[in-house]
């Protein structure tokens, strides 16, 4: 694909480009895989009576223990910021994330399926609005952080890595959606 | 005899007596972001000008400390609104986290 183009101004405007075969293949699949997980994790809802009552959903109260869903549901409070894990901080966390994270999850699947309502399975020509350009954005950035953190991405991350590892055929594809990325924020933000 | 019509009433609670949740409802938190290896520094700046209306030198200078010095604080008030903020940093995908004005 080339890079992103704007046509149009304001609220008309239109963000285009065109995906070969292989790449709407691949960022499809790898979209479809944190959809995946993210609806792993919304099935975990504790039993709460009380919940029942009200119809107020809440989430669990512990990150998960998959590094990469971890990475997309982070904790609202660290506690090493203060100098020690203190049970306040824990506390606080707990109940931040019961609250927070069904409306979190929610919200990172409309992306998700923005994305997927837009590029179409086999390629081709994607033309955006500004809100589902905005949504390509977020749902990009999460298959980033999911493959980032699968692949121990770091900031001085060569562009490429010795053959014998194991992460050398992905790191292309991180690559790749990082110039995605990059090249739709360009266009989207002047 | 002494007729007792109701529960005498308890004193107010003084400030000092009151618990730690109610006597933090003032206190400012603030929104901290934590630089990560992953987000853009354009992404980032973009998120912090559409998130809080910041102008672009604004959100550029606090991209740059979040990269150069590892974290920065983007916005501080209530509890609320600082809790608010965090969620909305973690849809946009950075890492975020409240904490208490020290």
């Amino acid at each position: 694909m080339r890079a992103w183009k704007r046509h149009g101004r304001g609220d008309r405007a239109r963000y285009v480009a065109v995906l070969d075969p292989a790449e709407a293949s691949v960022l499809r699949g790898l979209v479809g895989q944190v959809e995946d997980m993210l609806s792993g994790r919304s099935d975990v809802v504790p039993q709460d009576e009380l919940a029942e009552l009200t119809g107020i959903r809440t989430g669990p109260s512990t990150a998960p223990d998959d590094p990469v869903l971890a990475r997309l549901l982070p904790e609202f409070h660290r506690s090493e910021a203060e100098g020690g894990a203190g049970a306040d901080g824990v506390a606080l966390s707990a109940a931040m994330r019961s609250v927070h994270e069904p409306e979190l999850i929610a919200a990172k699947r409309d992306a998700i399926a923005t994305l997927l309502a837009t590029c179409p399975a086999g390629g081709g020509r994607v033309e955006l609005t500004v809100p589902q350009a905005e949504a390509w954005l977020t749902a990009v950035n999460d298959v980033r952080l999911a493959l980032g953190t699968a692949l121990e991405i770091t900031e001085d991350m060569p562009d490429q890595l010795p053959p014998d590892d194991p992460r050398t055929d992905h790191l292309p594809v991180y690559h790749w959606l990082t110039w995605l990325q990059d090249s739709l924020l360009t266009v989207l933000v002047p | 005899m002494r007729v007792v019509l109701s529960a005498p009433v308890e004193p107010a609670p003084t400030v000092e007596e009151l618990p730690d949740e109610l006597v933090g409802a003032d206190t400012p938190w603030q929104t901290i972001v934590w630089n990560d290896p992953v987000n853009l520094m354009s992404y980032v700046t973009y998120v912090f000008q559409k998130l809080f209306g910041y102008d672009k030198q604004k959100a550029t200078a606090l991209m740059m400390d979040v990269h150069q010095k590892g974290r920065a604080t983007v916005t501080s008030g209530s509890r609320e609104k600082v809790e608010g903020d965090v969620a909305k940093l973690h849809a946009a995908g950075l890492w975020a986290t409240m904490q208490r004005s020290s």
